[in-house]
């Protein structure tokens, strides 16, 4: 930050390059959403097209992960993922189970593989 | 209010359902481990804790305060920094689209539906998509609880990692990055009740990564579109031959 002129010339960088090409979006987002109903076939598309998303979003998270996770190797984060899944469906669609199990499975690879 | 039946809630009331909704849920565990990381970051690239919390409030989408604060940390210029946002913020359009119809009446106007739009991110995408549908009355405010109740977890995690600024050792660290991906992967499937959302998902999972190794632009957005169109249409597909 110290490039920053100011603490203002931060503050300015966060709204042009942080704030307007995000917030974007969401307006076009308002504009687009008028007269549309939420049982409308265009919906059913764009909510497919959010979901694909998102499971995007996860794929490259665990595959291609940021930071220190690139460390722990691949095939735990992708194991750590399934067994996550696993307990998720056995203990009653429980997002909390889930999450706990991937945790303690990532934990456990990772310690296996040498990473404290 | 679970039952549906029309009672008359007000605005406060659905409001503070929306706040209390959020101690019960899972993405505020995820969204404050994600942001000590945001605020980690936010202090390893000199920015102050003024500016990380300011981020937090108004960017308001995990991904792309990732990349404002890596890109202008680094030094790129704000154009570069700008673009790459912006890509990566697209998601935020087809859920805006998707959420904004069930906050609606006739004659809703849109100055009202800003501020749940600037609060639409994953965390709170996902739970209102699940809540929703229970709720017959006072959705707008419904949704501006959670968001306000998913800002200040936030708000307070950023505050933490700035401070704790990434003294963690590597093992922990890991931990709360895998913490966005397994949360995020849980509770789209649970949502995911129909079948045209399940196939998306999973085509999602699949097309995002290949399209993102062969590094076309806009790899999300593409991704997004090809998985959902072929989820949809074969959806379709089923609904004509029943």
């Amino acid at each position: 930050m110290s490039r920053f002129a100011s603490e203002y010339g931060a503050y300015l960088a966060m709204i042009l390059a942080g704030f307007l090409p995000n917030e974007v979006w969401r307006w076009l987002g308002v504009i687009f959403a008028r007269g549309l109903d939420e049982d409308s076939e265009i919906v059913v598309w764009v909510r497919a097209v959010a979901t694909a998303i998102l499971g995007g979003v996860i794929a490259k998270l665990t595959i291609f992960a940021p930071g220190v996770l690139a460390g722990t190797p691949l095939s735990v984060r992708i194991a750590a993922l399934v067994i996550g899944f696993a307990a998720f469906l056995l203990v009653r669609r429980s997002v909390f189970a889930g999450v706990l199990a991937g945790e303690a499975a990532l934990v456990a690879g990772a310690l296996l593989f040498g990473i404290s | 209010m679970s039952s549906g039946e029309v009672q008359p809630t007000t605005s406060f009331q659905a409001y503070r359902a929306g706040l209390a909704a959020t101690g019960q849920s899972v993405f505020s565990y995820v969204l404050f481990g994600t942001y000590i990381g945001i605020g980690a970051l936010s202090h390893d690239f000199g920015f102050s804790i003024g500016w990380a919390l300011a981020c937090t409030v108004v960017v308001w989408a995990g991904p792309a305060q990732v990349i404002l604060i890596s890109t202008l940390g680094a030094g790129s210029g704000i154009a570069e920094a700008a673009l790459a946002v912006g890509i990566s913020s697209a998601r935020l359009l087809p859920m805006v689209v998707a959420l904004l119809p069930m906050l609606k009446k006739p004659g809703t106007s849109s100055w009202k539906l800003l501020l749940p739009a600037h609060f639409t991110a994953v965390s709170m995408w996902v739970e209102a998509m699940r809540l929703l549908p229970s709720r017959r009355e006072g959705r707008i405010a419904f949704c501006n609880g959670l968001g306000t109740g998913y800002m200040m977890t936030a708000a307070v995690a950023t505050v933490t990692g700035f401070y704790l600024a990434a003294k963690l050792p590597p093992l922990a660290s890991s931990a709360l990055l895998f913490l966005t991906p397994l949360a995020f992967f849980m509770s789209t499937v649970r949502n995911a009740r129909e079948l045209v959302d399940q196939l998306a998902f999973a085509l999602g999972l699949v097309i995002g990564p290949l399209f993102a190794y062969w590094q076309l632009g806009l790899d999300l957005l593409w991704s997004g579109v090809v998985g959902g169109t072929l989820a949809y249409a074969l959806h379709r597909a089923r609904e004509a031959t029943r």
